[in-house]
C-alpha cells in the first residue's frame, strides 16, 4: 500500500506518495528524475548510490523510502551552488579523478560525509571507509589524491548537511 | 632482415572479435532461432539458443566526406563527428585533441559528438585498442583537410600564395597585409557547403609530431564538469516522456527452457505491461520497484526444463574432454630427444566478468514505425545492424545513440538489453528503459572465456630452448605467439564446448596467454639454472620489448633483489607484447600466513608516441589494478547451471585497499606510430605475481586466481 513521504532533497521540501519498501534510489531517480545518484549492485556492496542522509553518506539502494521520511537528502545535483562547484567537487575535477566516472557521484558525496565527520582526516582515515567504493576503473590512485586535495581544502568551505 | 617497426607493429590488424550472441528471434511464429546475412537471406536454425557468428562487425566505413567528419559552423563552433564511444577510456579527449592539433585551434574549441549512428561517421567498434592507431588518424586526416580548405579559401579571396599566409588559433593570417579569415568566414562562404562535401584526401599533411602543440600534451575529459556535478545522463539516466521500466523474466538456470508461464499475476496489477515472444518473457511498470514484483509474480508460474550443465570445479577436465579436434601433441620428436631438459605443464585460468559499475541498459522509443534507443555500447553501428536484424527495419528507421557510458572494458559489444528494451517498448506502446540488475550482469553477460593452457618445451645444454609446444584451449589466440627465440615453435588455439557464454575481455585472451607463457618461461629458467631476466634477454631480440624488461629490470633493481629471497618476500618479473604496445613488470610479494599480498608493482609501458601523457598513466594504473582482480580473486564459480558469486559481495574485485606502491613508467617512442594502450598494460601482472609467489614459497602455482595451497603456508 502507497503512503506519504515528506523529505528534504537539495533544500527542497518534497512529498512522493509510493510504496514504503522502494528504496531511495529509485525514488530520487524515478520520481524526482534526480539521476545523479548511481545504481551499482543494489545491496550496498559498490556504493555508487551514497547520497548524503542528515549529512552521513548513505547507501540509497539500501535505504527504504520510509527511512528517509522526514530526512534531510543531499544529491550531486545539490552540492554545487549555482556555476560555483563544491570543494569536493573542484578537487575531483582538478586531479581528474574519473575515467568513466559512474562511481563518481558516490565517491564525492563519500568524501562530503567523511569530511563532515572528520574534517583532517589521514591516509589510515580515508582508506578504510572508502574500501566499501568501487570503482571498476581501478582509479584508485586519482581518487586518493582527490579526496587528499580535498580534505586540504575543505577546512574552510562550507558543506551542505 | 631488419623490420620497419612504425608499419608492420604499430597498427593491429582489424578488430576481429568472437562472441555469443542472444538471438531472441522476436516475431517469428515457431520457436526457432535466426540469423539474417547480408544479403537479407533468412536462416532458421532450430538450435541452440545461442547463435555464433565470428568477425568484427559494422561497416566502419569512416567519413566519406570532410562534411561527414566536421561541421563549421557559422557562428564559428566547431563540431567533430565521431562513430567511437567514450566509456572511461579516453576517446573523447584524444580524438579532440587530434582535431584541434590539425585545425590549429585550442582544445577548448572542440565539440566531440560520438556515437549516434543517425549524425556520426561509422568508426568501428571501440574497442581492440583501435581509436588510436585507426581513428585519431582519420580524424586527423579529415581536421587536416578541413584546415588545407581554409588555407584555399584565403588564398583565392585575397589572390595571393600559400606561403604568404600563417594559420594559427584557428585564423588565417595575410603577413603582408595583416587580415585574416577564420572557419566561421569559411562556413559563411557561398561555396562551403560544396567545398566541405569533397572526400578526404588520404595523402593529406599531418602535423609531425615535433611541431605538435595539442597532441602529445595532457588533457582531461572535454566534458568532466558535468561528471562531477552528476548532470552528465549515461544510457541507465535517460529519461522519456511517459516512460516505464522493463524486467526480464530469467532461466533459473543456464540452459533451461521455459516451458510454460502465466502472465496473468503481472498482468492484474495496475498499468503493468507483460509480453511473453518464444523464450522471451518481460515486463513493463511505471516504477523499477513494480515491475520487480510484476516479474518475480510471473516467476512463480513459469514451469522450465532444465539441461545439465557442468560444474566449475570440473571445467578444466570438461574443457579438455571436449577440445575440437583434441589438442596436439608436440610433434617435435628430435628436439626432445636431444634435449637436456624436456618441461610439460598445464596452464589454468578461471572465467571472469567484466562487472563495469553501470550495467547493461538501455532506452527504446518506438515513433511512427522508427525506433530510437539510447544504449551503452562499445559498437553503436553493430548494434544497429542487431536490432534491424532483430526486428525487421531499414538502416534508417533505427538510430541507436551512446551516451557516454560508464565502463565496458570489452563486455558491451551485444545488444540483448537493447532488443528486450525494444520489444517491450513495442508491447507497451511507450519508451522502456531497461537496466541490468548487478546479479543479472554477472550470469548473463557474456564471460572472459577460461583457459586450459598446454605448454611443452625443451632445453639443450646451454640452457638454450631448442623447442615450444603451446596449446590455448577454449579462450583464444590473441598474443598466443612467444616472443621468444624458441627453436621449432608451434602455437595453437584450439576451441572447445564453452559451457557458459564467451566474448571479449579487455586484452582477450592475451592475459591468459601471457600467464602461462611467462610462467613456464619461469619455469624454465629455474630448470636451465638461470636468472628469469638473463633467461628471457638471452632469447630475446624485439628492441623494443628489450627496452621495456631491461628499463622496469633497472628501475625495480632487479638483480640484487632477486637475490634477496625470503619465505614472506618474493619478486617476480614478466613480459610481452600486443596490439603494437609492449609492456613488462617486475613485482614485489609479501606472503603473510599464506595469503599473498601484492607490494609494488613497477611497470614499464611502451607505445609509440603518446599523445596524451595523463591518460595514458590513468589507463596503465587502472589495468594493473583491475588485473590484480583476475590474479588474485575473481574467478565465476557455477554449479547445476547456477552461478554461485553473482553479486560484488561474494566476486570480490580490487578496491582501494588493494593498490600496492606503483612505480608506472611510459616510453615515448615519437619516431614510431601511436598504439592503443588500454588493454595491454594488463597482461603482465598475474604471471608476475605467480612468478613472485614461487620466488618467495618455492610453489609454483599454475592457475589464475593465484592462490597458495593450504599446506603451502
Amino acid at each position: 500500500m502507497n503512503s506519504k513521504f515528506t523529505l528534504t532533497v537539495n533544500g527542497q521540501s518534497r512529498t512522493v506518495t509510493t510504496d514504503p519498501h522502494r528504496p531511495l534510489l529509485d525514488v530520487l531517480r524515478e520520481d524526482l528524475q534526480l539521476t545523479g545518484t548511481k545504481y551499482g549492485c543494489g545491496e550496498g556492496q559498490c556504493r555508487a548510490c551514497t547520497v548524503l542522509i542528515n549529512g552521513k553518506a548513505s547507501a540509497s539502494c539500501v535505504t527504504p523510502i520510509s527511512e528517509a521520511d522526514k530526512q534531510t537528502i543531499v544529491t550531486i545535483e545539490g552540492l554545487a551552488e549555482g556555476d560555483r562547484l563544491h570543494p569536493v567537487q573542484e578537487a575531483f575535477l582538478a586531479e581528474g579523478a574519473f575515467q568513466c566516472g559512474y562511481c563518481t557521484p558516490g565517491m564525492i558525496l563519500a568524501t562530503v560525509g567523511l569530511l563532515n565527520e572528520l574534517p583532517n582526516p589521514s591516509d589510515e582515515d580515508i582508506l578504510p571507509r572508502m574500501q566499501r567504493h568501487l570503482c571498476r576503473c581501478c582509479h584508485y590512485p586519482k581518487l586518493l589524491k582527490a579526496i587528499r586535495r580535498a580534505a586540504g581544502q575543505t577546512t574552510k568551505a562550507t558543506t551542505p548537511k | 632482415m631488419k623490420r620497419d617497426l612504425t608499419t608492420d607493429e604499430a597498427l593491429p590488424p582489424e578488430y576481429e572479435e568472437e562472441v555469443e550472441r542472444v538471438d531472441y528471434g522476436f516475431g517469428l511464429k515457431r520457436r526457432s532461432f535466426v540469423q539474417i546475412l547480408g544479403a537479407g537471406l533468412l536462416i532458421a536454425v532450430g538450435a541452440p539458443a545461442l547463435a555464433q557468428r565470428r568477425g568484427g562487425r559494422g561497416g566502419s566505413g569512416g567519413a566519406r566526406s570532410i562534411a561527414a567528419r566536421i561541421h563549421l559552423g557559422k557562428d564559428g563552433t566547431i563540431v567533430v563527428m565521431t562513430g567511437k564511444v567514450e566509456g572511461g577510456q579516453g576517446a573523447r579527449a584524444e580524438l579532440s585533441q587530434a582535431a584541434a592539433e590539425e585545425l590549429r585551434v585550442p582544445l577548448g574549441r572542440i565539440q566531440l559528438v560520438m556515437a549516434d549512428t543517425s549524425l556520426v561517421p561509422d568508426d568501428g567498434i571501440t574497442a581492440g585498442s583501435g581509436s588510436t592507431p585507426r581513428t585519431v588518424p582519420a580524424v586527423r586526416q579529415g581536421a587536416a583537410a578541413a584546415r588545407e580548405l581554409l588555407i584555399d579559401f584565403a588564398c583565392q579571396r585575397w589572390s595571393v600564395e600559400r606561403n604568404a599566409v600563417k594559420l594559427s588559433d584557428g585564423k588565417v593570417t595575410d603577413t603582408s597585409s595583416q587580415r585574416s579569415l577564420t572557419y566561421s568566414d569559411l562556413a559563411a562562404s557561398e561555396d562551403a557547403a560544396q567545398l566541405l562535401q569533397q572526400p578526404v584526401r588520404a595523402d593529406v599533411a599531418l602535423t609531425s609530431v615535433k611541431e605538435w602543440k595539442v597532441l602529445g600534451n595532457p588533457a582531461g575529459r572535454p566534458n568532466g564538469r558535468d561528471i562531477v556535478t552528476g548532470a552528465h545522463k549515461y544510457p541507465s539516466d535517460i529519461i522519456r516522456p511517459g516512460m516505464l521500466y522493463g524486467k526480464v523474466l530469467r532461466a533459473p538456470s543456464f540452459g533451461a527452457k521455459l516451458t510454460s508461464v502465466d502472465l496473468g499475476p503481472a498482468r492484474a496489477m495496475t498499468d503493468v505491461v507483460a509480453v511473453q515472444d518464444g523464450q522471451f518473457v518481460g515486463v513493463a511498470a511505471p516504477t523499477d520497484f513494480l515491475a520487480e514484483q510484476a516479474r518475480a509474480a510471473i516467476a512463480k508460474t513459469a514451469k522450465w526444463e532444465p539441461s545439465s550443465h557442468p560444474a566449475s570445479k570440473d571445467l578444466f577436465a570438461y574443457l579438455k574432454q571436449h577440445a575440437q579436434g583434441h589438442a596436439a601433441a608436440s610433434p617435435f620428436a628430435d628436439e626432445r630427444a636431444k634435449a637436456k631438459h624436456v618441461l610439460r605443464q598445464s596452464y589454468h585460468v578461471a572465467y571472469v566478468q567484466h562487472a563495469p559499475l553501470e550495467p547493461r541498459a538501455a532506452v527504446a522509443e518506438w515513433t511512427d514505425g522508427k525506433l530510437t534507443v539510447w544504449t551503452g555500447t562499445q559498437n553503436p553501428f553493430g548494434y544497429r545492424s542487431d536490432l534491424m536484424r532483430a526486428f525487421h527495419l531499414a538502416e534508417d528507421h533505427v538510430r541507436v545513440v551512446v551516451p557516454d557510458l560508464g565502463g565496458g572494458f570489452g563486455g558491451k559489444h551485444t545488444a540483448e538489453a537493447a532488443e528486450e528494451a525494444v520489444r517491450l517498448a513495442q508491447a507497451a506502446g511507450k519508451p522502456v528503459s531497461l537496466r541490468w540488475t548487478r546479479a543479472e550482469e554477472f550470469t548473463w553477460a557474456y564471460f572472459r572465456p577460461a583457459a586450459l593452457i598446454e605448454a611443452e618445451a625443451s632445453l639443450d645444454a646451454k640452457g638454450a630452448l631448442t623447442s615450444w609446444h603451446f596449446i590455448n584451449i577454449n579462450s583464444g589466440g590473441s598474443a598466443i605467439d612467444t616472443p621468444y627465440r624458441s627453436g621449432n615453435a608451434r602455437c595453437e588455439f584450439v576451441r572447445s564446448d564453452a559451457p557458459l557464454r564467451q566474448g571479449s575481455y579487455r586484452v582477450l585472451a592475451a592475459t591468459a596467454n601471457t600467464f602461462a607463457r611467462e610462467s613456464f618461461m619461469d619455469e624454465l629458467a629455474a630448470v636451465a639454472g638461470a636468472d628469469p631476466l638473463d633467461f628471457r634477454l638471452a632469447h630475446l631480440e624485439n628492441p623494443r620489448l628489450r627496452a621495456v624488461l631491461e628499463t622496469a629490470a633497472t628501475r625495480f633493481n632487479w638483480k640484487e633483489r632477486a637475490t634477496k629471497r625470503t619465505p614472506t618476500t618474493g619478486v617476480g618479473l614478466a613480459c610481452g607484447t600486443e596490439k603494437g604496445s609492449y609492456v613488462a613488470a617486475c613485482v614485489e610479494v609479501g606472503i603473510d600466513q599464506g595469503k599473498i599480498i601484492v607490494r609494488r608493482v613497477c611497470q614499464v609501458f611502451e607505445c609509440g608516441a603518446i599523445l596524451n601523457p595523463e591518460n595514458l598513466l590513468s589507463q596503465v594504473q587502472g589495468a594493473i589494478i583491475m588485473g590484480l582482480g583476475p590474479a588474485l580473486r575473481e574467478e565465476m564459480r557455477f554449479e547445476n547451471g547456477e552461478m554461485l558469486n553473482a553479486s560484488f559481495r561474494k566476486y570480490q574485485v580490487p578496491r582501494f585497499e588493494d593498490v600496492p606502491e606503483l612505480d608506472i613508467h611510459l616510453l615515448n617512442r615519437p619516431d614510431l606510430a601511436s598504439a592503443g594502450a588500454g588493454e595491454t598494460p594488463i597482461m603482465v601482472v598475474a604471471p608476475a605475481i605467480g612468478n613472485a609467489v614461487f620466488h618467495a614459497t618455492g610453489v609454483r602455482v599454475r592457475s589464475m586466481p593465484i592462490s597458495l595451497p593450504k599446506t603451502a603456508s
